[in-house]
């Protein structure tokens, strides 16, 4: 199995055993060796414009897919292009391997032409990273990094390899094992944990299941059902974790967090049993940590020991797969139930479907302009339950997780931890490619998009037709948002447009043109289902649809940062009324 | 409300066995940082085996568990064990080099100190001493302390290093090298 070639044919003979597919990348100096063995590879590498774009697009196509994104980029600026995708996968557990160029080995520490230390920047935003000089080391590490990647918590990894690795002569030999002596990730819950949690669940009288990303990343969401129909218990699903539990579920609470939906913040606010599902206890979820949930025993399941009792103390820790700790929750809960041992949660119940009654999400319609509110509504409705959509970050991100409704497991991909302005249209780009026959939405802020727009090109001239909705407010809307409401309306540096000019710069549609998409607009309620329709009939190029909303639209509820959940204003100055005497 | 029964606050010594691999220094260094944990001391040196080395980090927490220090530890790739050292089970030492101040006058009253101490004098010269002394911090800080009013011109201290004490070692049983099967070439 041995064969004596380059170290830059190893390279690509090693991705192209590990499985990679695609390649998201832009080549340059350092890396160049390995595009010449690239060019005959059966792999596809797709030619970006912007690293930052070839990360976020490995990111897409890895939570769209499931799969090891890969991306490729040179020494020095490539490289460091590709910090901000490394430590939103990082943050959001996504499966990722990033191959740069370094400069020669002997060049390394002389500061030389487009040398930067990106082992060491990236530390930090990585799962693992490698710095190979030694071109027989290749296969190992591709290995080694995509092994780390998929496994336990997925997680970004880094290949950092030297232009004189890639140059000279070596022996490829793909590896029959690996040796990571510290990489013992656990999968395999512990017996008698999941007794207590049973235990826990039996006993308790208002218990929510609060589902994280882990349960997307693990592939459990079948499993998930299973438990949720077994017991009856409410579901909350996290922004990572939308689509875990289908939202036309009746057990399905909605979100939890900071413009979570009242009933989801209530739900585990009021519970006495939190059922922690691959989720972290993110300060955007909990609000105010010594607040959350105060009369709450918690069971907290994670692939990742360290993320339990991180943030908040766990009665019953549970270290393992999510879907194998469903899978055993379930063997235990059903055995329980066939011996006549059930959970009473029927006050509870009544109690959590009273607030969904309640407090439906929805939004008030403006009195001028468009509602962007409805555009993410219909566009929901429109594209249909199996269209996969992703987000950036800010207003227009709150509103598709709470006016879509989501039914799948990775059909709602957003930058979640790291808050990336930027992550839609190059991620859509990535989702696209690991899904060619699903429908990819972009939603975009008008802001974000200015920031990675450029990808446009690259999905016109790669034939990889996303669809492009921007909720163009001229604003950056979400920090105008908390201008309005904690900075006396004082709106600093938030308006994207000229003042007082009508012109609109840049010209969306006209910039959609020039990148050879189709470029739309529409400003009126009457035409927004035409026009999703009409962007929904164009499937041979990128679409590009610039809806001009109306700008002064905020994203309620709300939970203000730091504030306690109990302080949730269902809108603003509007805070719901439970009435716990049924309790 | 859960009452967190937790470790906190305090010092606490680790060993922690990694491999010796370039970088895992700047790992473990850097994750103390980033994670706001207070490193007292540091020590990394060679183990009897060659692929493996052994830090002793001393840590002072304030408001964080020890429970977590150790998580984010072992999630470092190149971690392969982390034992706490419990002050009662555990020899540790550090070791110090003093240049002190010793002329005609002083030298027979500073060796009387530092016989006391039982350091051990490495270097002379016509007006200093370089003692060595090797011990705990209590040790070490308590000779400073005594032999300050000399004079000291410099000084130069190690890290902790750090062993459990009775016949268990901390390397056996982790060692071994667990390989898992590699994925299978696509091609």
């Amino acid at each position: 199995m041995s064969e004596q070639m380059t170290g830059a044919q190893s390279l690509i003979k090693s991705l192209e055993a590990a499985g990679a597919e695609n390649i998201f990348g832009i080549p340059g100096g350092a890396i160049l060796p390995a595009y010449d063995p690239l060019m005959d590879s059966k792999i596809r590498h797709i030619l970006v414009r912007h690293e930052q774009g070839a990360g976020h697009a490995a990111q897409g196509y890895a939570a769209a897919t499931g799969k090891v994104g890969v991306c490729m980029a040179t020494s020095g600026p490539g490289a460091t292009n590709l910090v901000t995708p490394l430590a939103d996968a990082n943050m959001d557990s996504v499966p990722m391997v990033a191959i740069t160029g370094q400069v020669g080995a002997a060049m390394i520490g002389t500061d030389a032409f487009q040398e930067a230390d990106i082992k060491g920047i990236t530390m930090p935003v990585t799962k693992h990273s490698f710095l190979i000089t030694d071109p027989a080391e290749i296969p190992l590490r591709v290995a080694e990094a995509f092994h780390l990647a998929s496994t336990g918590r997925p997680g970004p990894v880094l290949v950092d390899v030297t232009k004189s690795a890639l140059q000279a002569t070596t022996t490829y030999r793909w590896p029959t094992e690996l040796h990571l002596p510290g990489y013992r990730p656990v999968t395999r819950p512990h017996a008698k944990q999941i007794r207590e949690a049973a235990r826990l669940m039996l006993e308790a009288k208002k218990p929510v299941l609060y589902v994280g990303g882990g349960t997307i990343r693990s592939g459990a969401h079948r499993e998930l059902l299973a438990l949720a129909t077994l017991t009856g218990i409410p579901v909350v699903t996290t922004l990572m974790a939308r689509g875990a539990f289908p939202d036309s579920h009746p057990q399905h609470l909605g979100m939890p967090g900071m413009h979570g939906t009242v009933p989801a913040v209530a739900g585990l606010q009021k519970s006495d049993l939190i059922i922690s599902l691959g989720a972290r206890f993110d300060d955007r979820v909990t609000g105010n940590l010594d607040s959350f949930a105060p009369n709450a025993k918690v069971i907290h399941a994670d692939i990742d020991p360290a993320e339990i009792g991180k943030n908040r103390y766990a009665d019953v820790p549970i270290v393992g797969d999510v879907r194998e700790v469903l899978t055993d929750l379930i063997a235990v809960l059903t055995a329980e139930k066939e011996a006549g041992k059930e959970g009473d949660y029927e006050g509870w119940i009544a109690f959590v479907a009273g607030i969904k009654k309640a407090y439906p999400l929805g939004y008030d319609l403006p009195a001028d302009g468009l509602s962007p509110q409805y555009v993410i509504e219909r566009l929901g409705k429109i594209s249909g339950e199996e269209t996969i959509f992703t987000a950036g970050v800010g207003q227009h991100q709150m509103w598709a997780a709470q006016f879509i409704g989501y039914e799948h497991p990775n059909t709602w991909i957003n930058s979640g931890g790291l808050g990336t302005m930027g992550y839609s249209v190059p991620a859509a780009m990535g989702a696209k490619v690991g899904c060619p026959d699903s429908t990819v939405w972009s939603i975009d802020g008008d802001g974000c998009f200015q920031m990675t727009n450029q990808e446009l090109a690259t999905c016109a001239i790669e034939g990889i037709p996303i669809k492009v909705a921007i909720i163009n407010n001229d604003n950056l809307g979400m920090v105008r948002q908390w201008q309005t409401l904690f900075y006396g309306e004082r709106y600093s540096n938030t308006n994207l447009q000229s003042h007082g000019q009508p012109k609109r710069i840049p010209d969306f549609p006209k910039l959609a043109e020039a990148m050879g998409c189709v470029g739309l607009a529409c400003d009126s309620a009457e035409d927004v289902d035409a026009t999703i329709e009409k962007a929904m009939e164009i499937n041979d190029m990128p679409v590009v649809v610039d809806f001009r909303v109306n700008k002064d639209a905020m994203v309620w509820p709300m939970v203000a940062a730091g504030s306690s959940n109990d302080e949730i204003q269902y809108a603003r100055d509007l805070a719901p009324e439970f009435d716990e005497d049924d309790l | 409300m859960s009452i967190q029964p937790v470790k906190t606050g305090g010092k606490h010594t680790l060993s922690v066995l990694v491999e010796n691999k370039p970088g895992v220094l700047a790992r473990v260094a850097a994750l103390f940082s980033r994670r706001g944990f207070n490193i007292e001391s540091l020590a990394v040196g060679p183990t009897e085996h060659d692929e493996v080395s052994r830090m002793t980090v001393v840590v002072n927490l304030e408001n964080t568990p020890l429970e977590q220090v150790t998580k984010q530890l072992n999630k470092l790739v190149e971690v392969i064990k982390i034992v706490e050292l419990e002050p009662e089970s555990r020899v540790q030492r550090a070791l110090m080099l003093v240049k002190i101040t010793a002329t005609t006058e002083t030298r027979s009253q500073v060796l009387d100190t530092i016989q006391l101490f039982r350091a051990k004098v490495v270097d002379v010269s016509t007006d200093t001493v370089i003692v060595q002394l090797a011990g705990n911090t209590g040790k070490l800080n308590d000779f400073l302390r005594v032999i300050e009013p000399f004079g000291i011109r410099e000084l130069s201290q190690s890290g902790m290093v750090g062993m459990g004490r009775g016949s268990r070692s901390i390397s056996e049983r982790s060692l071994r090298s667990v390989a898992v099967p590699a994925p299978p070439s696509a091609v």
